[in-house]
């Protein structure tokens, strides 16, 4: 039954593919389309918006980043993966918070960690890394580094 | 609601940079009494009109009288290191902003150097207060990816634990919420009835908190011998207990006149938000996960969905009395029909072989240490698995590419959303109505920062 809804949301989509991901639904838009993707399946039911997040799939995939934003429909109790991709360089997509208030701290948790920048967004600062932090720690290029731990004193052993 | 309205005149972003300087001194004109005596006026500066969404009268008060004032991230109620900035004008909550991050410790990047098996001992430090569904979460999403499906006994106990969690955690919710708000006797009488819950979680998982007791394929070890006395203790006691709660604060004008109309959210600012849990249920949508998409057999187990009418801090409190009934409940029922067999899924893939075995064979010797060195393999793929925590839905969004190590891992965190509904449940509100309010929403903050 859901199926046949989402089929139908994304009839208008040219750059739409419907996935079925081990029973889940997954679209996957153009990145061009990304905000219209998401307006047609709020409209269409899907009333909140559950998380955003990235993944860095480096070079196995033409485009870098895929940007996945969690929809939910209380009403039809069902879930809708929407993702779209973005490039190495500058990757940008627009921002859902016009449609969904909670999209923001989500956002701006992606901006932290990758470095996508949500257009529209009304507040894109770092959340939980410090403001003067360089870097995006989640790509995969960013190295995972390590402290130094000394528990005790301890002789030097030669 | 519509996007137009959400685009303009509710969108309650406090947008960095935005204050003005000006603001940021403190005004000592904010403390006089106005000499207008008029009833409004005096209501207003005694507080007496609480109402939600108040907008005020831009005339009123000019923009001197407005200040800054930070709160945390080391203020003993906000529940760990939350920061709130907010702008007041009086004794009146303008804007408000929580902050966030002291506490991040790079959990989704960590996750992503464990493998598969040891990936429980990560999740379980984000909500460090329902450990057992952060874990449960993550272990759904691993089953999935793997399709492999846990044996019914490992499935039963896996509920009967998260549902037990489930009870402890509202009972620190219970307890601190009251402690902000001064009935300290709640704090130790909430306290004292999660001991015995967290000494059951110890005499099975080893730990008190921090379980890693569901593991892929199943959950670490079986329930110990006398679990159905330990068991049954914790349900004969607590109806009586939950009594004494009502005794404690349901007949208390100090705590009632404290939550009643306060905090307020709406049903719809819940959805337009993703708000969920306690405080979904408390503006009366009934969601809840179990029932919606039902994991590890919750559905054959009878149960209701608790819901509240006015969406405020009583509300919520009350929600999480009623589901901390409903999960026991669910435990009386787990406990009479706790199917027998194994704990871990029949697949050597993941699960190891027994220790027994150890002993006497050389494959099963190597088969162990290779399950625990490398871990198992995964398939490549992407999935998402929810499960109802005490605090709302708990994700967890798992990718694969073939390896022993997650591809990327990310939690959505019930608390870190919820967290974002402070500012439309403060706005306009008392300065010291915030304690209650935070208190309410019930942050986690190892859940927040992760």
């Amino acid at each position: 039954m859901t199926e046949a809804l989402i089929n139908e949301l994304f009839a208008e989509f040219s750059g739409a593919t419907l996935e079925d991901s081990l029973g889940q639904n997954v679209a996957r838009v153009d990145n061009a389309e990304w905000f219209a993707a998401a307006r047609v399946a709020k409209h269409g039911g899907f009333e909140v918006c559950v998380d955003v997040t990235v993944v860095d799939r480096m070079t196995s995939r033409p485009d870098r980043f895929e940007i996945v934003a969690n929809l939910l429909s209380m009403q039809h109790q069902a879930r809708l993966r929407l993702i779209t991709t973005a490039p190495r360089q500058d990757p940008s997509v627009a921002s859902l918070v016009p449609l969904w208030p909670g999209a923001n701290f989500a956002e701006r948790e992606a901006y932290d960690m990758f470095g996508i920048v949500f257009e529209g967004h009304p507040d894109l600062t770092r959340i939980l890394m410090p403001d003067d932090w360089q870097g995006h720690p989640l790509r995969k290029d960013f190295g995972v580094g390590s402290v130094p731990v000394q528990f005790k004193e301890s002789h030097q052993v030669t | 609601m519509t996007e137009e309205t959400t685009t303009d005149q509710n969108l309650d972003i406090w947008v960095s940079g935005t204050e003005e300087p000006r603001f940021m001194p403190t005004d000592e004109g904010t403390q006089e009494i106005s000499a207008e005596e008029s009833g409004v006026r005096l209501d207003e500066q005694f507080g007496r009109v609480i109402e939600d969404d108040y907008v005020f009268d831009e005339d009123l008060g000019s923009d001197d009288e407005r200040m800054i004032v930070n709160m945390g991230p080391q203020h003993p109620s906000t529940h760990g290191v939350l920061r709130l900035q907010i702008e007041l004008e009086g004794e009146i909550i303008r804007r408000s902003k929580p902050i966030i991050g002291y506490l991040h410790t790079g959990m989704e990047k960590t996750a992503e150097q464990l493998t598969f098996g040891q990936g429980p001992t990560n999740v379980t430090r984000m909500d460090y207060l329902a450990p057992l569904h952060g874990e449960l979460a993550y272990c759904l999403a691993v089953e999935k990816l793997l399709g492999i499906e846990v044996p019914p006994r490992a499935a039963a106990i896996r509920v009967l634990m998260t549902e037990l969690n489930r009870v402890s955690s509202h009972l620190v919710a219970l307890a601190t919420n009251g402690m902000d708000i001064g009935a300290l006797s709640m704090m130790i009488y909430g306290f004292r009835e999660r001991e015995a819950i967290l000494a059951f979680f110890e005499k099975t998982t080893g730990l008190r908190m921090n379980h890693n007791y569901i593991r892929p394929g199943g959950v670490a070890a079986d329930l110990p011998p006398g679990w159905k006395q330990d068991v049954a203790g914790i349900i004969d006691v607590m109806p009586g207990r939950l009594a004494e709660y009502d005794d404690l604060l349901e007949n208390n004008p100090i705590w009632l006149s404290r939550t009643r109309g306060v905090g307020i959210i709406s049903a719809s600012e819940a959805i337009a938000y993703g708000i969920t849990g306690p405080a979904l249920k408390a503006t009366g949508v009934a969601w809840d996960l179990r029932k919606a998409f039902p994991y590890s057999g919750i559905e054959q187990f009878e149960f209701e969905v608790p819901v509240g009418s006015h969406g405020d801090v009583y509300d919520r409190y009350r929600v999480r009395i009623d589901e901390i009934r409903e999960s026991l409940k669910i435990v009386e029922q787990v406990m009479d029909v706790m199917p027998r067999g194994d704990y871990r899924v029949d697949d050597r893939k993941v699960t190891p072989p027994p220790r027994a075995r150890i002993d006497e064979s050389m494959e099963a010797l190597i088969h162990h240490f290779k399950l625990f060195t490398e871990g198992f393999k995964v398939p490549p793929g992407e999935t998402y698995m929810a499960v109802e925590s005490p605090r709302g839905e708990l994700g967890c969004y798992l990718v694969s590419d073939g390896g022993a190590k997650p591809y990327r891992m990310h939690t959505r965190a019930p608390s870190f959303a919820n967290l974002q509904a402070l500012p439309i449940a403060m706005a306009d509100s008392l300065m010291a109505d915030t304690v209650a309010t935070v208190a309410s929403m019930d942050p986690v903050m190892g859940d927040v920062d992760r």
